[in-house]
């Protein structure tokens, strides 16, 4: 088996097709994982306004975070009308992932905000949307930071699945090793997709650290981060 | 593409045989549930050890992250040509996939149970065994069946896939679909899949209400809201 993956990487042509997929990959699981992120702050921004807006998100980002990937893959085609094969249904549905994952975190962080630091804010003459952005954002970026880690490892192992539907990304390696009974380029693929989770889980935390300078200053512990709750891939 | 999708449920012929609507409903089901049951006699046991003792949480932990990040498909096609025959290799695929919710569930469970109570039970004299049993696993039961119910979904979700490498199932509507470009069966077949899983995952909420006790409930109730599973 040793043998069999040096020759793979040996060859330049394998080493360019590898270093192309990588790319897609990082494109098509890190483009919904920004889509995401910016979804949920909105609708958790209306959630904390309006009391059905909040019903409603919560229940629909359940049921949608229980569809399995192939499923909805498939399924986002024949509602937003582009082709079967075209990887824009990828971005489409690990954004509804993503957005599905973190509109709890969001509402609950938003939620946990003490009230005096709202009313000091408020004295302090922050209109609304400038208090929302300078004050309550920042201050949940602890609890959605945990959600955003889990959602980036999910995206980031679901975006294989694409391959199937004919996305690229380094699923590409799974289905062509699978066709030519070869281990390699799977070998290749699977590694390389854990070490980019891990990768980019390394970099949400450097940014988190970046995001939330008062924690350092203060000695405190960084927030309890919440249960995995509905983590991991689907 | 609505009307194709009702002709598509509406002939009998996709209803009849071992290919049919019933059959890979069936199939999908059964392959959820043995590798579900496979996954929690290993991985309950093992959280509740690790996280009665003490012992070896980092690790697990730690290896358990590493298990969710592993693609799916790279998992199951790298399974199937180790061994070559879909169904062995498409359920230790599936186990592997659903151990980390249920041992996360479960570690996290009892090593969270709040120190107060444990510490009550020890001083009311109960052995670690007994403290096991009738404090921390009840305790933990929320928290265990979140964890199952997260495996379910990516069981669902991963028999879909492991249709690729010939495992039967709804998702040999998709797959099979794809090849031969009859994308009704393409939608119908990922309908179902969706419905299963949106099913599946109302079963095991109503089994995690019927489990857990009563006086949990009460507390929870009282403490609010923010529930690990929603």
């Amino acid at each position: 088996m040793w043998q069999e993956l040096l020759d793979f990487l040996g060859s330049p042509y394998n080493r360019d097709q590898v270093l192309v997929a990588l790319g897609d990959h990082i494109y098509l699981a890190l483009v919904p994982l920004v889509c995401g992120i910016v979804l949920a702050i909105c609708i958790g921004w209306a959630a904390q306004r309006w009391r059905p807006v909040r019903a409603v998100a919560l229940v629909l980002a359940n049921l949608l975070f229980t569809i399995p990937s192939l499923a909805l893959f498939l399924l986002v085609p024949s509602i937003i009308g582009t082709k079967i094969l075209d990887s824009a249904n990828v971005i489409v549905a690990l954004t509804v992932y993503t957005t599905a994952l973190l509109v709890r975190p969001v509402v609950d962080a938003l939620d946990a905000v003490p009230s005096h630091v709202i009313a000091a804010a408020t004295a302090m003459g922050y209109r609304p949307i400038r208090r929302f952005v300078a004050v309550e954002l920042p201050l949940a970026v602890p609890v959605l930071a945990a959600g955003v880690r889990v959602g980036s490892v999910s995206n980031i192992s679901l975006v294989s699945v694409g391959a199937l539907i004919g996305t690229g990304g380094l699923g590409v390696l799974f289905t062509d090793g699978f066709q030519r009974e070869y281990y390699a380029p799977i070998i290749v693929g699977i590694v390389l997709t854990v070490v980019l989770a891990f990768v980019v889980d390394l970099l949400l935390v450097a940014l988190r650290r970046a995001l939330t300078p008062w924690q350092r200053a203060s000695g405190q512990p960084a927030a309890a981060e919440p249960a995995d709750s509905r983590g991991g891939a689907i | 593409m609505l009307g194709d999708l009702i002709s598509w449920f509406g002939d009998g012929a996709n209803w009849r045989g071992s290919g049919g609507i019933p059959a890979q409903l069936l199939a999908h089901v059964e392959f959820t549930l043995i590798s579900l049951l496979i996954a929690a006699a290993i991985a309950i046991p093992l959280g509740l050890f690790v996280g009665h003792s003490g012992r070896g949480g980092v690790l697990l932990v730690g290896a358990s992250n590493a298990i969710r990040s592993l693609p799916t498909l790279g998992l199951v096609t790298f399974l199937f040509l180790l061994i070559s025959g879909a169904e062995a290799a498409a359920i230790i695929g599936l186990v592997v996939l659903a151990i980390p919710p249920i041992l996360a569930g479960t570690y996290a469970g009892v090593s969270e149970a709040d120190r107060v109570v444990v510490d009550a039970a020890v001083g009311m004299g109960m052995t670690g065994r007994q403290r096991l049993w009738q404090v921390e696993v009840p305790v933990a039961l929320p928290l265990i069946m979140g964890g199952i119910r997260n495996a379910v979904l990516q069981l669902v979700a991963t028999v879909a896939v492991a249709a690729y490498v010939g495992l039967d199932g709804l998702g040999r509507f998709l797959l099979d679909g794809l090849k031969i470009l009859d994308y009704s069966a393409v939608a119908g077949g990922a309908l179902l899949t969706a419905l299963l899983a949106v099913l599946l995952d109302l079963v095991f909420a109503l089994l995690s209400r019927i489990v857990v006790p009563q006086g949990l409930r009460v507390a929870a109730r009282g403490a609010a809201a923010g529930g690990t599973h929603p």
